[in-house]
C-alpha cells in the first residue's frame, strides 16, 4: 500500500527533527494569520491562481528566498564541521547526514535559489521592458511556476521523509545508481529536478515567443533592452540544454527503476556518458545564471550613470558569443578523465575564448562610468562589488581550463572558491543588485537604503574572508567534500572559511531586516511616480507595482532606452483621447493542481506507491485535457476601468511634477 | 607609514603566506610533472593579472572619479555618449591578444603534460596497477608480483608508469606534490606518468567523492632513497606471510574504512586485467576468479582501452587506443 515508505523514513537525527519542528511551528503560524485575517480567498484568487508576469514573478523570488535559507544553512553546517572536525576529530556530522547536506547544498543553491531567483527577476521585468502585456502564454507560466515549487517541495520533503542523495550534486554513475545508491536519496533528487526541469524549459519557450512576438511596436529586437537580451540569450541556452538534463535523468532513472544499464559498471554501461550528458547541461546552465545577472549590471550601471550602456550592440553580441561558446566547453569539467591530449587542448582554449566576450563586458561597465555622474546607490555598490570579485573568479576560470593546471587543482577546494567566485560574485550579487533595483516596481516602495549597504558588506567581506581561504587550501592539496581532516596546515584557513560564513550570515539577515524595515516604513518609501531611480527603460514608464495590464496603450519601444528618450524629449506619459479594450487572460487553478499532482506523483515514484502513481499521472493528464478544452480563458478590460486606473496614475505623476516644480 | 609602504608590506605578507604555508600542497611539487604544472600556474596567472589588475583599478578609479558628487568632473559629463570604435576595438583586441597568448601556451603545455605521455628518462618506468576499492588503494607490482594496500612504495628519481582502474565507483588517483591526477573507472583504464625527484613521504588520495568511506581513502606515498632501498623495500614484503589470491581480493573488495596497509608478498597472475574485465561478465556468471578463460573478450566496453589479457607495458605510442573518453 505504501511501498517502500514506513515509520522507519522519519530521522532520528536531532539537527533534523529540530528543524522540522521549527517547520512545522512556522507553518503552523502561518496558517492560523491566514485564517484569522481571511486571507486564504485572496491567496488562492489573487497569487496561487494568477497568471500575471509580475505576481508569478513575486512568487519565484520568495521560493527563491525561502530556498537560499534553507541552502545557507547547509553551508553554514558544512563549514562549522569543516572547522570543528580537524586534526582528525570527527565533528558533529558523520558522512551519513554531511554527504547529504552538501549534495542538498548544491542542488538547492542551483536548482531552486539561484534559477528562480533569476526566472522571478525575468519574469517581473522582461515583458515590462519589452512594452508587453504579459508573456506569450500565460498560463504556461503559471505551470511552470507550480513545477518550479513541485520540484522545491519535493526536495524538503525529503529532509522529513527517508533521505536525500548521497552522492554530490551532480550523481555520478555508479555511485548515484541502484548498486551502490539503493534508497530513495537519489530518487529524490531524480524527480525534483526532473520536475523543476520541464518546468524551466517550457519557461525558457514562453520567454523566448514573448520576445519574438510581442515586443512593442517599433522595438527592433537590436532595441529590446540589455537585460532582455541577456534574458533572451539564457532562454536559448535552456531550451537548448535542459532537455540534455531531462534525457539524462530518464536513462539514469530507467538504471534505477527498471535494470536498464546505460550507466552501470556491468553489461556494457558506462558512466561516462551520464558525465557528458550532465555537463553538456551543466555547462550551459552556469551561463544561463550569470548572463541574465550580466544584464542587470548593465541596467543599473547605466541607470545611476545616468548615461546610456557603452556598446549596446557589442554587448548583446558578446552575450551570444558566451551563449554559443558555452556549449561547447562542457569538457573542462573532466580533463582527467584520460582523453587524449588534443581533445583536452581544444575543450581547453574553447574555454578560455570564453573570457574574450567576458572581458569586453567588464570595459563596457568601465567605460559606462566613464564620464558619467556614479551615483553610489545600493545596486551600484552591488556591481561594483561584482566587477571586483568577478575579475578574481573569472581569472581563476580561466586558470582551471589550462588543463596542465587543472590535472592538480581538479576538484580540489581552488575550485570550490572559484565557481562560488563566479556564482556568488556574479550570479547572487546580480540578483541581489536586481532585487533591490527593482523591488519599488514589484512592490510599490523603496528598500531601505541603511540595511540594504550593510547586507551588502556582509556579503562582501564574508565571501573574501569564506572563500579566499578555500583558494589557499586549494594549493596546500585539499579535496573537496572531505568530512574531515587531518592535516595542521590547513586548520587556520578551515577556521577563517568558517568565520566568513558567519559574516555573509550578517549580510542574509540584514536583507531580512531590510525587508521588514521597508515594509513597515512603506508609507515613506512610497514610489507614486513608478521611476524612482530615473529609468531609461519601458518597465519604468508604467505605475509601481504596475497596472495588471501593465500598458493602457502601446508604447513606442523605438530605439534603445525609448522610455529616457521620451522623457527627453517629452512624450512620455502621454494620455490618449480615449483607451480601447484590453485583452486579458483569466486566472485559473490548473497550473497549481498539475504541480500538485505531480508532486504527488513524483512522491510515489520515489516510494514506489504505484497505485499513487497512476492516479496522480491520470489525474494530471486529465486536468491538462480539460484545460485545452476550456474555452473561458480570456477577457476584455473596459475603457471605463482602464479610465479610472490611469487617472489616479497620471494624477500622481501631476502632482509630484507640482512639487517639483 | 604610507599607503605605498602598506601596500608593500600587505604584498609581502600575502606573497609568504601563499608560498611558505603551502608546503605539502601543489606549490611545493617534488617531482618534475609538478613542478612543471606549478610553473604553468603561476605564468598562467602573472598573464592574467595584468589585465585584470588594471580593470579592478580602473573600476574603482572611474566609479570614484565620476562619482555624481565630485564637482570636478562636473564638466566632463557626457550624458549621451556610449560609442566609440576606438575603444571599443581595443577592448577586444586586449583580450584577444592575451588569450591568444594563454591559448599557446595551453595547447602546448596540454601535450606535453598529457598523463598518458611516458616521462623523458634515462631509467625504464616502474609499473604500478592501481585499483580503487571502496575505499582503499590497492597497488600491484606486476614486475615483482607483490601488492600493498593503502601504501605506495617507489624509488626517488625513477618514472612511474600507472594503470589504473576502479572495481567500485569513480575515483581520482592524486599525490599533489607529484603532480597529475586522472579517474579510475570501472571495466576501463586510464594512465598517469610521474615522477618524484627526491624522496619523502607525500600525501596521496581519492580527490573524487566515492561515497561514506570517501575521506579515509587516503595513503602514503613514498618515495625511497635510491633503487638499493626500494630492492630492500620488495624484499621486505616478500616476506609478509599475505597472499593476494583470487579469494583474498574478493574479501577486499567488502567496504572497509581507514584500511590498514597490508602487503601482500605474492598476487593472482593477471589479477589487475581480471578485474578490468570483470564486469564483462553476464549476469549470473560464476565469479570472475574462476573462469579467466571463457568469453573473455566477448563484451569490451565501448571506449575503454583493453589488453591481451597480459598487461600491455608500452602500448603508449599512440592516443588512439587509451583515449578513453575523447571518443
Amino acid at each position: 500500500m505504501l511501498g517502500k515508505l514506513s515509520l522507519d523514513a522519519i530521522p532520528h537525527d536531532p539537527i533534523v527533527i529540530a528543524t522540522l519542528i521549527v517547520v512545522a511551528i512556522g507553518g503552523l503560524a502561518l496558517a492560523v494569520a491566514l485564517t484569522k485575517y481571511q486571507k486564504w480567498m485572496y491567496l488562492w484568487k489573487e497569487w496561487i491562481t494568477s497568471v500575471d508576469h509580475k505576481r508569478l514573478g513575486v512568487m519565484y523570488i520568495i521560493l527563491a528566498l525561502i530556498m537560499m535559507m534553507r541552502g545557507f544553512a547547509d553551508a553554514i553546517m558544512m563549514r562549522t564541521q569543516l572547522a570543528a572536525a580537524t586534526n582528525g576529530a570527527a565533528g558533529y556530522l558523520p558522512p551519513e547526514h554531511y554527504d547529504q547536506i552538501f549534495t542538498a547544498h548544491g542542488v538547492i543553491m542551483i536548482i531552486f535559489m539561484a534559477m528562480p531567483f533569476m526566472i522571478g527577476l525575468m519574469n517581473i521585468v522582461l515583458p515590462l521592458q519589452i512594452g508587453a502585456r504579459d508573456v506569450a502564454f500565460p498560463f504556461l507560466n503559471n505551470l511552470s511556476f507550480w513545477l518550479a515549487a513541485s520540484g522545491a517541495i519535493l526536495m524538503n520533503v525529503s529532509l522529513g521523509l527517508g533521505e536525500f542523495a548521497k552522492t554530490g550534486w551532480v550523481a555520478y554513475p555508479p555511485l548515484s545508481g541502484l548498486q551502490y545508491s539503493p534508497g530513495v536519496g537519489v530518487d529524490y533528487y531524480i524527480w525534483a529536478l526532473q520536475i523543476s526541469g520541464i518546468g524551466t524549459t517550457l519557461t525558457g519557450v514562453n520567454f523566448l515567443a514573448t520576445v519574438i512576438k510581442m515586443r512593442a511596436p517599433g522595438m527592433s529586437l537590436w532595441d529590446m533592452p540589455i537585460f532582455t537580451w541577456t534574458c533572451t540569450w539564457a532562454n536559448v541556452l535552456i531550451v537548448a540544454s535542459f532537455p540534455i538534463l531531462t534525457a539524462a535523468l530518464g536513462l539514469l532513472t530507467l538504471d534505477r527503476y527498471a535494470d536498464f544499464h546505460f550507466f552501470t559498471n556491468d553489461l556494457g554501461g558506462n558512466s561516462m556518458m551520464y558525465i557528458n550528458l550532465f555537463w553538456a547541461w551543466g555547462h550551459p546552465e552556469v551561463y544561463i545564471l550569470v548572463l541574465p545577472a550580466f544584464g542587470i549590471f548593465s541596467e543599473i550601471i547605466s541607470t545611476f550613470s545616468r548615461k546610456p550602456l557603452f556598446g549596446h550592440k557589442s554587448m548583446i553580441v558578446a552575450s551570444g558569443a558566451i551563449s554559443i561558446l558555452g556549449f561547447i566547453v562542457w569538457l573542462h569539467h573532466f580533463f582527467t578523465m584520460g582523453s587524449s591530449a588534443n581533445v583536452n587542448a581544444f575543450f581547453g582554449v574553447m574555454t578560455m575564448i570564453i573570457a574574450v566576450p567576458t572581458g569586453v563586458k567588464l570595459f563596457n561597465w568601465l567605460f559606462t562610468m566613464y564620464r558619467g555622474r556614479v551615483e553610489f546607490s545600493v545596486p551600484v555598490m552591488w556591481t561594483l562589488g561584482f566587477m571586483v570579485t568577478f575579475s578574481i573568479g573569472g581569472m581563476t576560470g580561466v586558470l582551471l581550463a589550462i588543463p596542465g593546471a587543472d590535472y592538480i587543482l581538479h576538484n580540489s577546494l581552488f575550485l570550490i572558491a572559484h565557481f562560488h567566485n563566479t556564482i556568488i560574485g556574479g550570479a547572487v550579487f546580480g540578483y541581489l543588485a536586481g532585487f533591490s533595483f527593482w523591488f519599488p516596481k514589484a512592490m510599490g516602495f523603496k528598500l531601505d537604503v541603511k540595511w540594504g549597504k550593510r547586507a551588502f558588506w556582509g556579503w562582501q567581506i564574508g565571501f573574501f574572508f569564506a572563500f579566499m581561504p578555500l583558494y589557499v587550501l586549494g594549493f596546500l592539496g585539499m579535496t573537496r567534500r572531505l568530512n574531515h581532516t587531518d592535516n595542521p596546515d590547513w586548520n587556520i584557513w578551515l577556521y577563517i572559511a568558517a568565520f566568513g560564513a558567519f559574516i555573509i550570515a550578517f549580510g542574509i539577515l540584514s536583507q531580512l531586516i531590510q525587508l521588514f524595515v521597508s515594509f513597515k516604513n512603506r508609507e515613506q518609501l512610497k514610489d507614486t511616480t513608478g521611476d524612482p531611480w530615473g529609468g531609461r527603460t519601458l518597465e519604468w514608464s508604467t505605475m509601481s507595482p504596475p497596472q495588471f495590464y501593465n500598458f493602457a496603450v502601446e508604447p513606442d519601444g523605438k530605439g534603445v532606452d525609448c522610455f529616457h528618450a521620451a522623457k527627453q524629449n517629452g512624450t512620455a506619459y502621454q494620455r490618449p483621447e480615449k483607451y480601447a479594450p484590453i485583452h486579458m487572460p483569466k486566472n485559473t487553478p490548473d497550473g497549481f493542481l498539475i504541480g500538485m499532482l505531480l508532486t504527488a506523483c513524483g512522491f510515489g515514484l520515489i516510494w514506489h506507491i504505484w497505485w499513487l502513481v497512476i492516479v496522480t499521472f491520470i489525474a494530471t493528464i486529465a486536468v491538462g485535457i480539460k484545460r485545452c478544452y476550456d474555452n473561458d480563458v480570456d477577457y476584455y478590460v473596459q475603457p471605463e476601468e482602464i479610465e479610472k486606473i490611469e487617472g489616479e496614475h497620471h494624477a500622481a505623476l501631476q502632482k509630484q511634477a507640482e512639487m517639483r516644480a | 607609514m604610507t599607503a605605498k609602504k602598506v601596500s608593500r608590506y600587505a604584498l609581502g605578507l600575502l606573497a609568504t603566506a601563499a608560498l611558505s604555508g603551502c608546503s605539502g600542497g601543489i606549490l611545493d611539487p617534488k617531482g618534475q610533472v609538478g613542478v612543471d604544472e606549478k610553473n604553468l600556474i603561476l605564468i598562467a596567472t602573472g598573464l592574467m593579472l595584468l589585465v585584470v589588475i588594471p580593470v579592478i583599478f580602473l573600476t574603482l578609479y572611474f566609479a570614484w572619479k565620476y562619482r555624481a558628487s565630485n564637482k570636478a568632473t562636473e564638466a566632463e559629463y557626457a550624458p549621451e555618449w556610449s560609442h566609440s570604435t576606438k575603444i571599443e576595438a581595443v577592448v577586444w583586441i586586449i583580450p584577444c591578444i592575451i588569450i591568444l597568448i594563454l591559448g599557446t601556451i595551453t595547447w602546448i603545455s596540454t601535450h606535453e603534460l598529457d598523463p598518458y605521455k611516458p616521462l623523458d628518462h634515462e631509467k625504464d618506468h616502474l609499473e604500478v596497477q592501481v585499483v580503487s576499492l571502496n575505499w582503499k588503494w590497492l597497488f600491484i607490482y606486476p614486475e615483482y608480483n607483490i601488492a600493498s594496500v593503502n601504501e605506495l612504495v617507489f624509488p626517488a628519481h625513477t618514472p612511474l608508469a600507472f594503470t589504473l582502474t576502479s572495481d567500485s565507483t569513480m575515483n581520482s588517483f592524486f599525490i599533489p606534490q607529484l603532480g597529475s591526477q586522472i579517474y579510475t573507472m570501472a571495466a576501463m583504464k586510464t594512465k598517469l606518468h610521474l615522477i618524484a625527484d627526491e624522496p619523502g613521504t607525500f600525501m596521496g588520495f581519492s580527490s573524487n567523492y566515492s561515497g561514506a568511506g570517501f575521506t579515509g581513502m587516503k595513503f602514503d606515498a613514498i618515495a625511497l632513497e635510491d633503487d638499493a632501498a626500494f630492492e630492500q623495500w620488495i624484499e621486505q614484503v616478500k616476506q609478509s606471510p599475505n597472499v593476494l589470491s583470487g579469494a583474498e581480493y574478493e574479501a577486499l573488495t567488502e567496504a572497509s574504512e581507514y584500511h590498514p596497509v597490508t602487503l601482500y608478498s605474492a598476487v593472482k597472475p593477471g589479477l589487475f586485467d581480471d578485474v578490468v574485465m570483470k564486469f564483462m561478465k553476464h549476469h549470473g556468471a560464476t565469479p570472475f576468479y574462476h573462469s579467466a578463460e571463457d568469453g573473455h573478450m566477448s563484451h569490451m566496453s565501448h571506449g575503454a582501452e583493453h589488453t591481451d589479457g597480459h598487461g600491455d607495458k608500452h602500448a603508449t605510442d599512440s592516443h588512439n587506443n587509451h583515449d578513453v573518453s575523447g571518443e
